[in-house]
């Protein structure tokens, strides 16, 4: 995988947003080094905190930090603001609080370290609060414009970053639209045959897989769905109006996710299949292209299920 | 010192018009914490009328000093402070738990276009309160403001795991803008905190993680107004005071007594215990 982690991007486009606005506070949980955050305790220390490992205090510190005007990035790994849930609900949600919450190393693309450190259930955790939105950009431009977007934006925004790297996606003069899905390879394919949502590490190989299932002559468009919630519904139902078929790609569980969010709006408001790639089961340790292979996340397997969906009436 | 007996002698007053009020919004909404509240009394008298720099007139003064009722159950101890400090109107406790109204059953603060005056935070999952409450004392700092920061906690509460996570960390910031309060009345919801799970040695405790501490009797107000007064000496490092108090403090039949944690007296109750309040000597 070549590119660049979205953890690292957000490192630097931190930096960058923190010299334009002084309101801009970090806060770790002894996950500093992970999640990126160590240029800017160097470089602001006055505005850095490091609570050690206590996440839930984090979140409230955060809370309190926000509701006095400041905005604070709380930084951990994304299963462990998972696993502060009701710490969120009620400190950062119900309270409206302005609070940035980074949840690095997303899915089973960390690897090796294995099934507790890997993110599988917190987009489906985040996305039910009210007043939660949730941003996980594909690579690292959308990063860096969703970070500047992410500080002007009022209220909770809970952002899912890679460990791995994540090949670029995105031209270079790219430009980050809140609630916007980006159909990505814009010009070539009209999605008559099938849409392939993807979503943070999966937006690469879904652009890849679409690309290859235009070369056997099929009408496949890729579409990158960085802002979770609100999900971008109309670029929901046009995909689902052009083939009856959509295929969402993402490297989170199963339930609740990316495929769970484009069910939703398609058995509400649309009429088609919804096909979900996602992680089954628990994820294990393992190099991240050997798992992405095992857990179906790859090129050839979002090829194989694009056709498979394809056969369906 | 007569001036301070004479004020003593007001907070005392105010105290247990607020001990009436708990009970008449307790009933009045059929449901809620009386328990917990009533021994609260004191120590939200002394805060709010005595010790807290705050404006009603004006409750989003940026340099008031922050009250956090960490012990998010006691409400009704709270909105009737609220109601009497002119935060909000006294005729909106009545709507207290009711469909529509500001008054949610545990504090709620509202969305931002429409806070609720003197409400800083929602609480109610006990433990989250004193993380929120370092929050806003680092603010404090960041901004080079003098205010401080109050979270009142129970002493139940602190079985909660986060409560030591941010006991640990206050000291770790010198944050001495930072007073907590434990009202330790031990009972919790379903028994003696004793016989739940034993928090002792509580003092000890608070001390070990790097605070100061001041033990008072949560029901004598001119022991918790000097334990405020003295705090405030107390530099590099953050205060707690802890409250020795008793649940249901004021009416005889819920006083010690585990079942008023949380439910409502009936009209017949509620008439006996205000009468008991309001015949207790000053």
């Amino acid at each position: 995988m070549g590119g660049k982690a979205t953890r690292v991007a957000f490192g630097e486009a931190l930096l960058k947003v923190a010299a334009k606005n002084d309101r801009v506070v970090v806060i770790n949980a002894d996950l500093g080094k992970s999640t990126n955050t160590v240029k800017f305790v160097e470089k602001y220390p006055d505005r850095s905190f490091n609570v050690g490992v206590a996440e839930a205090n984090m979140i409230g510190i955060g809370a309190g930090l926000a509701l006095e005007g400041w905005i604070p990035f709380i930084c951990t790994f994304a299963i462990f603001v998972a696993g502060r849930f009701e710490t969120i609900r009620v400190s950062v949600a119900y309270n409206h609080a302005n609070v940035k919450i980074v949840g690095t190393h997303a899915g089973i693309g960390i690897g090796e370290d294995g099934y507790s450190q890997m993110g599988l259930e917190d987009i489906a955790l985040m996305r039910s609060l009210p007043n939660m939105s949730v941003i996980q950009p594909g690579d690292a431009i959308e990063t860096e414009r969703a970070v500047e977007y992410i500080v002007e934006h009022e209220g909770p925004v809970f952002l899912r970053l890679t460990r791995q790297k994540v090949e670029d996606v995105n031209p270079p003069d790219y430009r980050f639209e809140f609630g916007k899905g980006v159909i990505v390879d814009a010009a070539r394919g009209e999605g008559r045959d099938l849409t392939i949502m993807a979503t943070g590490g999966t937006v690469h190989n879904a652009r890849e897989a679409a690309r290859e299932l235009r070369s056997q002559g099929l009408d496949v468009r890729a579409v990158n769905i960085h802002t979770l919630k609100p999900i971008d519904e109309e670029l929901v139902l046009d995909s689902v109006q052009r083939s009856g078929r959509i295929l969402t790609v993402e490297d989170h569980g199963l339930h609740g996710g990316l495929g769970g969010a484009v069910c939703e709006v398609v058995a509400e408001r649309g009429e088609g299949v919804v096909r979900r790639i996602a992680v089954r089961d628990f994820g294990e340790s393992g190099d991240p292209v050997a798992l992405y292979k095992k857990f179906g996340l790859s090129i050839d397997n979002i090829v194989a299920e694009a056709k498979k969906l394809l056969k369906t009436k | 010192m007569p001036q301070v007996a004479a004020d003593i002698q007001r907070l005392k007053k105010i105290a247990q018009e607020l001990r009436v009020d708990v009970i008449r919004i307790l009933t009045e909404a059929g449901s809620g914490h009386p328990g917990g509240s009533l021994s609260a009394v004191e120590i939200i008298t002394a805060l709010f009328f005595h010790k807290m720099r705050h404006r009603p007139d004006d409750p989003f003064w940026s340099d008031r000093d922050r009250f956090i009722l960490s012990k998010g159950h006691c409400t009704a101890i709270y909105y009737a402070t609220l109601a009497k400090a002119g935060y909000i109107p006294q005729e909106e406790l009545f709507t207290f738990r009711k469909l529509g109204s500001r008054l949610q059953g545990h504090p709620y603060p509202g969305p931002p276009d429409r806070r609720v005056p003197g409400i800083e935070a929602a609480t109610g999952s006990l433990g989250q309160g004193l993380s929120i409450a370092i929050g806003m004392a680092l603010a404090g700092r960041l901004a080079r403001k003098a205010h401080r920061v109050y979270p009142l906690l129970g002493d139940g509460e602190c079985q909660a795991g986060q409560v030591w996570e941010a006991a640990m960390l206050a000291p770790k910031y010198r944050l001495d803008n930072l007073c907590a309060i434990v009202d330790q009345n031990r009972i919790q919801n379903d028994d003696f905190v004793e016989r739940t799970l034993s928090l002792e040695p509580f003092r000890a405790k608070w001390e070990a993680f790097g605070w100061h501490v001041i033990q008072v009797n949560g029901h004598e107000i001119s022991e918790v107004v000097q334990a405020l007064e003295d705090v405030e000496g107390v530099k590099g490092k953050p205060s707690v005071i802890i409250a020795g108090t008793v649940k249901g403090k004021g009416v005889s039949f819920m006083e010690n007594n585990p079942e008023w944690h949380g439910k409502a007296p009936t009209r017949e109750e509620a008439e006996r215990a205000v009468q008991e309040i309001l015949a207790a000597p000053l």
